[in-house]
């Protein structure tokens, strides 16, 4: 089991490694952060002072080379626009985007497995269709879109919602959170419904799929035969075999929560890592690029190794296996 | 009251079934499309970054409704020894936001810090001028040569106290490169009529009135909470739902909308921005081109062609929706006295056929045109209609139109002037003819600064010659004529075909009254809210 966790977690390093390589040959592109920072007047004489002092003259592989020794050591550089250390800009933001992604995905998990059930249970029913008809618009709108909708009704037409912002934050140590006030729900719900709808159409879809092919097993058929009533059937026992596949996939889909949470921290104001990666990336803010698409990534590695170490625990018949040398 | 507790008050409103209005008459609530990145005010010469830090520190001297210069921390000036000497009278009496008086020896400290390395306006100061303390509240400058727009920027060069900065570790700018974030990019004190109580970067900045200011407060605020907010369709919705009572800008589409609501009212008014088209004009062989072996831009007569087949009206009308002012020179009509004298040359696409013809290009030619997409307003859909208009002349444009970030990388020195035919905007920072003609007209020559953003290379000895004298001219109408006689050579040999100053748009909510400068900048301390 340890040697299998070590194993992951190098395999885990050489993801990073190959993230960062890549970052990095793609920063090419990206512009010249020089031109962001200073205005058009600038004089060249000047700018090849800055240009000397950031080390952007240097070859790729020596600048790849120096950021992965400094980013080892947890120093991530100082952001070009904001002249503040990088790390401490990200832990100023992630709260932000954790507790948006956390909300969301508990939003889409409640809602998509009710919405599932009921489908699956009443598959026949207008609401029914009319919830499979719902889950579609959610699964091929574009968030931005959903966002200014949201925005334009709730916030606009009718004044209920704030259009931008987190509310009102209470600050616990280093984390600030804004599901202690009022303000701090409000604020929360039209970024967490715009975040979570792609996944909860995608586990109501999931969890109806799953309901409908449970509900036809032959253990279901014998607790029918049993006399046992229709709510213990359907929700002791034909829910609960269904969720396993849905935290799996709710799990896994943490990452690509928190990744997507870009597009939806952008129309809402919402000060997370994402909305900071979109404006460095519009002043090629090199730093702050490069260390949010690490952290992205080590979301993701982290989850994977979690859900790996979860499997072996739940089926033993995984263990065997693990203690072949690969 | 914050923007986070009217949240919660219409939140609570919209439960309750009332409406939660007044009560906040004295929170101004201020929604840029850019954050407010560093406090440190040598960090980065940009119009929103200036104006926003104008609320705390304050220059020698200032800029007035109507852009003049007035007496800011300096009471009076006076030029001696042919000007080459400038003796400034410092305000007595003026305290810095933490208490220490404003001396003589901070306008010392500022003045050898802006011009230290890692700064941004290093060219506010000349670099050979020196500072002599007459007495604490007299300052002499003293100059190599004569320099009649000495002080035309001071209003945004902004004194800092220089017993602060050493207290704090921050007497250099911080530059992009510093290994340790500086105090002052986190942390402001100035002499303005705002402290900074609260400063969130990318979040928010809360300026709170500064009871101990000099002069007396046209506003009636207890404080302005700005919030960036980068969406524009999120930032037009904040205004409209009454959480925010000023925006900047609005976009050109949302203007009608925003005038349609009965919550609020877009400010317009002619920016100083010129918007032009450039050629290159100095390399024997376009770079994107299908003629080869010469370069038709050095033909004037092409330049001519290609100034007649635009029409600049209708890129107002159809392009701008009507919120663009059509230019006959490369400065803002505002900024140059004689500007009435000058006319843009009508359209006419049958004269530029010809013109293309006696050139030597019947059918027309093929070039390749940069164009940003994110910069100035509209302006990918500027080069697109540009495109179409040069179409029917039998000019084939193809378009590269990017992002500034690698626009600006491509077509500037940095990028070798990789470019044959582009768009640009421009402000003289100095708000001054010599300023136009120096970085755009001047010839480049290796080791000057002297036409470095000239991107297409025109040049002309005669102007060179008329820079240097517009330089050193202390006589007004002596200067303007000089100044028109530029003009004069570069709209005949047309350098450039200038386009229009774009227009300002700010969102106001009702209630709330603003004074809007052309220069763009948001100063929030001449608005008034709920009177």
């Amino acid at each position: 089991m340890l040697a299998f966790i070590i194993r992951r977690v190098l395999q885990a390093i050489g993801v990073l490694v190959a993230v960062g390589l890549i970052a990095f040959s793609m920063f090419r592109f990206a512009g010249d952060p020089i031109n962001q920072l200073v205005s058009l007047d600038t004089p060249a004489a000047e700018r090849e002072a800055l240009r000397d002092a950031l080390g952007l003259d240097d070859p790729v592989p020596a600048q790849f080379l120096r950021y992965m020794v400094e980013a080892v050591q947890f120093d991530f550089g100082i952001s070009y626009q904001f002249r503040q250390p990088v790390s401490d800009m990200l832990a100023s933001r992630a709260p932000a985007t954790l507790e948006l992604a956390i909300v969301a995905t508990i939003f889409a998990m409640v809602v998509g497995i009710l919405m599932g059930v009921y489908s699956a249970l009443r598959r026949d029913s207008a609401l029914a269709k009319l919830l499979q008809a719902v889950s579609l618009i959610g699964i091929s709108l574009p968030t931005f879109l959903i966002g200014i909708l949201l925005i334009y009704v709730f916030s606009v037409s009718l004044g209920w919602l704030p259009s931008f912002g987190r509310g009102e934050v209470v600050r616990i140590g280093g984390w600030t959170t804004g599901l202690l006030t009022a303000s701090g729900w409000a604020a929360i719900i039209m970024p967490a419904i715009t975040l979570g709808l792609f996944q909860m159409t995608l586990i109501m879809r999931l969890v109806r799929a799953e309901m409908l092919e449970v509900l036809r097993a032959d253990y279901i058929r014998f607790a029918r035969a049993r006399g046992l009533t229709d709510r213990a059937i359907n929700f002791g026992h034909a829910l609960k075999n269904t969720l396993i596949p849905v935290i799996t996939v709710a799990g896994l889909q943490f990452g690509s929560v928190v990744a997507f949470a870009i597009i939806t921290e952008t129309v809402f104001q919402w000060p997370g890592m994402g909305l900071l990666f979109v404006q460095a990336v519009q002043n090629v803010d090199i730093p702050i690029m490069a260390a949010y698409l690490m952290f992205v990534g080590a979301i993701f590695v982290v989850i994977n190794l979690v859900v790996d170490i979860l499997y072996t625990v739940v089926d033993p018949r995984l263990r065997s296996s693990l203690r072949a040398p690969t | 009251m914050t923007h986070r507790t009217s949240v919660l008050a219409l939140a609570s409103a919209a439960l309750l079934g009332a409406t939660a209005l007044g009560a906040q008459a004295a929170t101004l609530r201020y929604a840029n499309q850019g954050d407010l990145k560093s406090l440190d005010p040598y960090t980065l010469n940009e119009t929103t970054a200036n104006a926003h830090l104008g609320h705390v520190y304050e220059g020698l001297t200032k800029r007035g409704k109507d852009l003049a210069i007035e007496p800011g921390l300096a009471e009076s000036w006076e030029i001696l020894d042919d000007g080459k000497r400038w003796r400034f009278k410092l305000r007595e009496g003026v305290t810095f936001q933490n208490g220490n008086p404003f001396t003589a020896d901070d306008v010392l400290f500022s003045a050898d810090r802006v011009r230290a390395s890692g700064s941004n306006f290093q060219t506010r100061v000349p670099a050979d001028a020196t500072f002599v303390k007459i007495d604490d509240h007299t300052v002499d400058v003293v100059l190599q040569t004569p320099n009649p727009i000495l002080n035309a920027q001071w209003d945004t060069w902004y004194i800092m106290d220089q017993e602060w900065a050493q207290e704090f570790g921050a007497e250099m700018p911080t530059p992009a490169s510093a290994e340790t974030p500086s105090h002052a990019a986190l942390n402001a004190n100035g002499t303005g009529p705002f402290s900074i109580t609260v400063h969130e970067p990318g979040i928010r900045t809360v300026f709170t009135a500064n009871p101990t200011w000099w002069d007396e407060p046209e506003h009636n605020l207890d404080e302005i909470v700005f919030t960036p907010i980068a969406s524009d369709a999120t930032r037009v919705a904040a205004l409209l739902s009454g959480e925010v009572d000023v925006i900047e800008p609005v976009p050109v589409q949302d203007i009608e909308r925003v005038r349609a609501s009965d919550r609020a009212d877009v400010l317009t008014g002619p920016e100083l921005r010129t918007i032009f088209l450039g050629f290159d004009q100095d390399r024997d062989e376009l770079l994107y081109s299908n003629v080869e072996g010469e370069n038709p831009f050095k033909d004037v007569r092409v330049r001519e062609a290609f100034m007649r087949a635009i029409d600049a009206d209708l890129i107002r009308d159809r392009v701008m929706r009507g919120l663009s002012t059509p230019s006959a020179l490369m400065i803002a009509p505002e900024l140059f006295a004689h500007s009435d004298e000058f006319e843009r040359p009508a359209y006419d696409p049958e004269r530029a056929r010809e013109l293309l013809a006696e050139a030597g290009y019947p059918d027309g030619f093929e070039v390749g045109m940069d164009c940003p997409n994110d910069r100035y307003v509209n302006d990918e859909a500027i080069c697109q209609g540009v495109v179409s208009m040069l179409a029917r002349v039998g000019v084939t444009v193809n378009l590269n139109a990017q992002p500034k970030a690698q626009y600006f990388a491509k077509v500037l020195k940095s990028g070798g002037y990789d470019t044959s035919f582009y768009l640009l905007g421009w402000t003289p920072g100095t708000f001054d003819s010599h300023n136009v003609l120096n970085d755009l007209h001047g010839c480049r020559a290796e080791g000057s600064p002297r036409g470095e953003t000239n991107l297409g290379g025109y040049c002309n000895e005669a102007v060179d010659e008329l820079i240097e004298q517009i330089l050193v001219e202390s006589d007004e109408e002596k200067r303007n004529d000089l100044i028109k006689q530029a003009y004069e050579i570069t709209t005949g040999e047309f350098a450039y075909v200038p386009l229009h100053q774009q227009a300002l748009a700010w969102g106001v909510a009702d209630g709330v009254e603003l004074v809007q400068r052309a220069d763009n900048q948001v100063l929030l301390y001449w608005a008034r809210k709920g009177d």
